[in-house]
């Protein structure tokens, strides 16, 4: 680690001329662990309020397991994966191996448990009166969740900005199921994959760079939270519903 | 229906159209893409990225590469999850083709290891012979008066690559059993690639085989400091080739079929061609001064440079070729 000051100086350099390399990996992040992220929501919130509105055998052990997956490492998902990825697996003949649709999948599959398990938690917080209100109100079992869901609505933001922190941080995944295809095609790298790759080719300066971006992502998602937390807007939000059907029951009475 | 019904019906539908969507952009709109599972060496040291870009501009295929150790990367090939194989290891190729699941292999270039150690040398192996070399590294590392692993001075690849079955090799040419320096407080096993393995070789200041593309690409940008202190020697020639992966292995049919033979062979074809062999011996000429690797094809041709050829085909060759009939399958014009 010779010039470790050059690196950086050629670091800064590559970030603030916006260099196409860089670009191109900053934004194929985005994308997947976005993707990854909207998946696992979309499948994870509905499992979330099941888990939480239900009442049924095994509920508890459910919600220990979902707990101890949080912790799953990526390289241990990244290799089951693989494995049901590869053309001799199971799904192989989706031929869907270092494709971008594996690496969304595999990481969503990585935050379904966070989503699932904060939700659990947020939607079992809600106070029970909400439920009972609306359906006295005339709504229906249906809608009746969702104004629970509503409710919970910051717990769930919160977790779904975890998720993603979770995801674009990861390695094991993305790099066992997407193969770090640089190139000049449809390429499979994303800023941990990338890092990696230019340690290891002597590319620190790049390294350096991506590394720099990849903590400024984590740490803007953050101060969102922060920001978000502070101004109660969330609180305000979800407390939306609610207040309005206690208007409407004082208003009927 | 209940609420969470209805989103789990969406949330299907929406894995469905990211799985879909994929599928049919890679069938239908993207350029067929020709899977390489690669040696690092090749790739690390930027050549493959240079025939790539060339590739690409005159072919409608993307290649995708994937680098890997050779142990992995003949893997991959088993698993049908490569098309074409690029590794530097004669006698894990020599199985490969053996057990059906390569064919029509080429020799295309060779250069050679070497081995890099601290400047002051404690050992005293620079202008040594392999055995010698090695008999200093283990007589230095068994007289350290530290012997609780916290000093070492060998650090190995460990990842059953090319580069780490050619140091088996050594230790076992020069009357060591390898499983036994491998328990010696001074052996360190990275298991990573041969960058990593030459930073944490100049970090502990220790002795480690390197092949020299990787080598000449960090000590020339400074990023180690460790003299090369033996080369060129015939038992450290490092030669690399191509396989195409059958796309008729008994054992995996199904999976093998999906296998891209032509596009596979379509790319060795360019890769003997000769402005590519050229391309091969002038890569990193402008950078470091000397070739990283030399082309192999019109060599063997000639039967020229002696000694090295007689090297190569000592080396390299099974029973007289660089690929015997029996793993053949078709294109006969690469072997004329």
């Amino acid at each position: 680690m010779a010039d470790v000051l050059g690196d950086i100086v050629e670091a800064l350099q590559l970030i603030v001329t916006g260099d196409p390399e860089i670009l191109g990996i900053v934004s194929r992040s985005l994308l997947f662990s976005g993707t990854a992220v909207i998946l696992a929501i979309l499948w994870g919130t509905p499992l979330a309020m099941l888990i939480a509105m239900k009442d049924f055998r095994g509920k508890t052990v459910i919600k220990t397991f979902l707990n101890t997956l949080i912790g799953l490492p990526t390289v241990v998902l990244g290799l089951i994966l693989f494995l049901i990825f590869s053309r001799g697996g199971p799904l192989g003949f989706l031929g869907l191996l270092y494709t971008p649709a594996a690496i969304m999948i595999g990481q969503a599959i990585l935050v379904t448990p966070i989503l699932v398990s904060i939700g659990v938690s947020a939607i079992e917080s809600v106070d029970p009166e909400i439920m009972s209100l609306s359906k006295t109100l005339g709504a229906s079992e249906s809608q009746a969740q969702v104004a629970v869901l509503k409710e919970a609505a910051s717990g769930i933001i919160l977790s779904d900005l975890a998720s993603f922190n979770r995801a674009i941080g990861e390695l094991g995944v993305v790099l066992l199921v997407g193969g770090n295809i640089a190139g000049f095609g449809n390429r499979t790298d994303v800023l941990t994959t990338a890092i990696s790759r230019n340690v290891q080719i002597g590319e620190t300066g790049l390294a350096i760079a991506l590394g720099i971006l990849l903590v400024l992502i984590l740490f803007t998602i953050n101060i969102i939270v922060v920001v978000l937390r502070k101004a109660n807007y969330i609180v305000e939000l979800a407390k939306g519903p609610y207040a309005k059907l206690k208007r409407s029951r004082e208003t009927k009475r | 229906m209940q609420a969470w019904q209805k989103l789990l019906i969406v949330a299907a539908l929406a894995t469905i159209i990211v799985v879909a969507g994929t599928l049919v952009y890679f069938n239908y709109f993207a350029k067929r893409r020709l899977f390489i599972s690669t040696t690092t060496s090749l790739y690390d040291t930027g050549l493959l990225d240079e025939i790539e870009k060339d590739y690409e501009a005159t072919h409608n295929v993307d290649l995708n590469i994937v680098a890997v150790g050779t142990g992995i990367a003949i893997q991959h090939a088993q698993n049908g999850d490569a098309d074409i194989v690029l590794v530097h290891s004669p006698s894990v190729e020599k199985t490969f083709l053996e057990d059906g699941y390569g064919v029509n292999r080429k020799i295309i270039a060779y250069n050679f290891f070497t081995i890099v150690g601290p400047e002051d040398d404690p050992a005293g192996i620079e202008g040594k012979t392999i055995t010698e070399a090695l008999d200093g590294i283990v007589a230095y590392g068994d007289s350290l008066a530290d012997q609780s692993g916290q000093t070492q001075i060998w650090v190995s690849r460990g990842d059953n690559s090319g580069t780490h079955s050619k140091e088996k090799n050594l230790w076992s040419k020069a009357g060591y059993d390898y499983e036994t320096i491998t328990q010696k407080p001074w052996y360190a096993s990275t298991g990573q690639g041969m960058g990593a393995t030459l930073n944490i070789a100049n970090e502990k200041e220790a002795y480690c085989l390197a092949d020299i593309g990787t080598y000449l690409k960090f000590y020339t940008d400074g990023s180690i400091a460790l003299p090369a202190l033996i080369t060129e020697e015939q038992s450290l020639l490092n030669v690399y080739s191509v396989m195409a992966v059958s796309p008729t292995v008994a054992a995996n049919q199904s999976i093998h079929e999906k296998i891209s033979f032509d596009d596979a062979m379509e790319f060795i074809e360019y890769l003997v061609s000769p402005e590519i062999q050229q391309l091969i011996t002038d890569f990193g000429k402008d950078t470091y001064g000397q070739s990283l690797f030399t082309g192999a094809v019109q060599p063997l041709k000639d039967n020229a440079p002696q000694p090295l050829i007689s090297w190569v085909q000592d080396y390299a060759f099974f029973d007289g070729s660089e690929c015997p009939q029996q793993y053949r399958n078709g294109y006969a014009d690469l072997y004329t």
